[in-house]
């Protein structure tokens, strides 16, 4: 009978020791490890992606389709030019609306970098397409005289006719907004129409384009200063300036706009830069994305628990694949690793897919609404990273059921 | 007893399975195999022998006593050492094979190999080279799914022997096979052990036993009988 060698003494038993010879795993073998796994059984990974996949292109598509229609706002607003501000009477403490001197345009036309300045007043009357409209049909458009010299200043374009100019501004003309002439079922304007307005008929002899940078002029009937004066009584007080300034000046005009409009009271005169308002209301609608941006949540919150399921129940059939590779001698870390692994390549496949599925739909919906489609590197970047973190989080536990597994147990079974 | 130290230590090594009352699946066992040494552990189920195996191969920590693999005590290694010595000092090989299903024979001869950091082109060349040893050379590319059952198991005894071990732990290798199959992988076995291969087979077979050098019986956990064969 054959007895074991006597052994050099072992020493304290406080801690296990490293062997100068441990299990090593290159860290470039590892993705072609779990990629031998989720390949192993193709179908099951690509449902399971599936859902990452889905999140993941709401995301995008959400997030691609806002920026891209920002950034058509922007370029929009860009062509129009930055530099228009507008200067409104504000409101006295006791809640009247104020006016602006009449002097105001002449006096904010002498400061140095403004190009342009235009005004429009109340008029107190209504338009109707004829003298048998009941008055209370008003279609809510409003009257305004306007300075001839508004369009310029816009920088916006007549669809049809012509804009107001120094001879029609003397006369019954009446120039309207592209949605008071839709409303007013107007459709030519070579003066041949004629309107009601404040018991006078107006001639149609303008119809003007839709008006990016001053859109509350596109509901309104605008009428020459000296008419409205004459035929209608209107007071000649500007309610409202637009002043084109010198680009690189635009700060410095509407610091002293308030004091040249109205020296008076300085106080009661407001300027505003009125892409910065379009451009505030556009994040505004913003906020709806947040919805869509929770499904998506929701949906990669699915698609990783289906991922942790899938990887669960691979550890289960998967004891014998576990055990041999600890007798190979895989370590607990590199099972672990090694599920990690394949849950993280499971949802950055799924992410990656979505992110290109989330680009090629927001491309699709901004060449239908004639933008250029704007999905920023960040955000496909962004979503692939998130894939990533749903999927070594769901691959934590079922790695670490896979590392526990003791290996002579999960070679017993079969 | 060769001078160098033994392929495979035991000393007084006894494993309890938790339960009520505890299961004594070995008790205080103590063996010494060394180097080139062909050893067939026989003895009934229950006996014994897969635990034996299992804490030989060092896949179980005994509960009492002491394990030597090489020469390097494995009582108080961390896992990843423990399964650094798995991986360079002992080659397995199971009664199911264990190939994996997508992999190609040499795929799944390197296997192991994918563990001890060696680069994939050494990896390739040393599994090729196993392959040759088990005489399927040509038979590299192929997946488990398209070769024998005896091919398999030689697919697994190449797997083992990729890494060059100290030792060959085989598990009822020919269980799984019929006879004249089983008697080639015996063959195989013989044969590389006249090469100098350390081999111990669990088995119930009885062709097994007689053509190992060594026989170890095992009852109710224990050595009832360690004998070597009078060739």
């Amino acid at each position: 009978m054959k007895q074991g060698r006597a052994n050099p003494p072992p020493g304290p038993r406080t801690r296990l020791r490293r062997a100068p010879h441990g299990s090593t795993l290159r860290a470039t073998d590892i993705l072609p490890l779990a990629a031998l796994g989720v390949l192993s059984r193709p179908t099951r990974a690509i449902l399971s992606a599936a859902g990452i996949a889905l999140g993941i292109a709401t995301m995008v598509c959400v997030l691609g389709i806002s920026s891209s229609s920002r950034a058509q706002l922007i370029a929009q607003i860009d062509a129009l030019g930055t530099n228009l501000l507008t200067v409104t009477p504000g409101q006295s403490l006791t809640g009247v609306n104020l006016t602006l001197p009449r002097t105001a345009p002449a006096m904010v036309r002498r400061i140095g970098p403004v190009l342009a300045a235009s005004a429009i007043g109340d008029v107190d009357a209504s338009v109707y397409r004829n003298d048998r409209i009941p008055v209370v049909n008003t279609e809510a458009i409003t009257v305004y005289w306007a300075d001839a010299s508004l369009l310029r200043t816009l920088q916006g374009h007549v669809d049809s006719g012509r804009f107001l100019t120094a001879a029609t501004s003397r006369f019954p003309a009446v120039v309207l907004g592209a949605d008071a002439a839709s409303a007013l079922g107007v459709d030519r304007a070579d003066g041949t129409v004629q309107l009601w307005l404040g018991d006078h008929w107006f001639s149609v002899v303008g119809i003007l384009d839709p008006l990016p940078l001053a859109p509350e002029l596109d509901r309104t009937a605008l009428i020459g200063l000296s008419a409205a004066r004459q035929l209608l009584h209107a007071r000649g007080s500007p309610v409202q300036i637009y002043v084109r300034t010198d680009p690189a000046s635009i700060a410095a005009a509407a610091a002293v706009i308030p004091a040249t409009a109205d020296p008076a009271a300085p106080q009661n005169v407001a300027v505003a830069d009125p892409a910065d308002a379009l451009i505030a209301r556009a994040d505004a609608s913003a906020a709806f994305q947040s919805l869509f941006l929770g499904l998506g949540a929701v949906a990669l919150l699915v698609g990783g628990i289906g991922i942790a399921n899938v990887m669960v129940i691979a550890v289960l059939e998967r004891r014998g694949e576990i055990g041999l590779r600890r007798a190979l001698g895989a370590s607990r870390q590199h099972i672990g690793l090694q599920f990690v692994a394949e849950a993280a390549l499971l949802a950055t496949s799924g992410g990656a897919a979505g992110a290109v599925l989330g680009g090629f739909a927001t491309t699709v919906y901004a060449s239908q609404r004639h933008w250029s489609a704007t999905v920023p590197v960040l955000v496909l970047l962004g979503a692939v990273g998130i894939a990533l973190v749903v999927g070594v989080t769901a691959g934590l536990y079922p790695a670490l059921r896979a590392a526990r597994l003791a290996p002579a147990e999960a070679l017993r079974i079969i | 007893m060769s001078g160098g130290p033994a392929a495979l230590a035991l000393q007084e090594v006894t494993k309890e399975h938790p339960g009520s009352p505890p299961v004594v699946a070995l008790q205080s066992v103590s063996l010494s195999i060394n180097d080139g040494e062909f050893v067939a552990v026989v003895g009934p189920s229950g006996s014994g022998k897969s635990t034996l195996l299992a804490i030989a191969g060092t896949l179980e920590r005994p509960t009492a006593g002491s394990v030597q693999v090489a020469g390097t005590s494995t009582d108080r290694l961390c896992d990843r050492a423990l399964s650094g010595i798995r991986g360079s000092r002992i080659g397995f090989v199971f009664q199911q094979f264990f190939l994996l299903p997508t992999l190609t024979a040499a795929e799944n001869v390197a296997c192991g190999l994918v563990y001890r950091g060696i680069p994939p082109g050494q990896r390739r060349r040393r599994a090729a080279d196993a392959l040759d040893r088990v005489g399927l050379g040509d038979r590299q590319t192929h997946r488990p799914g398209q070769l024998s059952g005896g091919e398999c198991q030689r697919v697994a005894i190449a797997r083992a022997l990729v890494g060059d071990p100290a030792i060959i732990l085989a598990d009822e290798p020919t269980g799984s096979l019929d006879t004249a199959t089983g008697d080639d992988i015996l063959a195989l076995l013989a044969g590389l052990n006249a090469g100098g291969a350390t081999i111990i087979v669990v088995t119930h077979n009885q062709d097994i036993a007689a053509a190992a050098g060594r026989t170890i019986s095992l009852r109710d956990g224990k050595i009832v009988d360690d004998s070597e064969a009078t060739a």
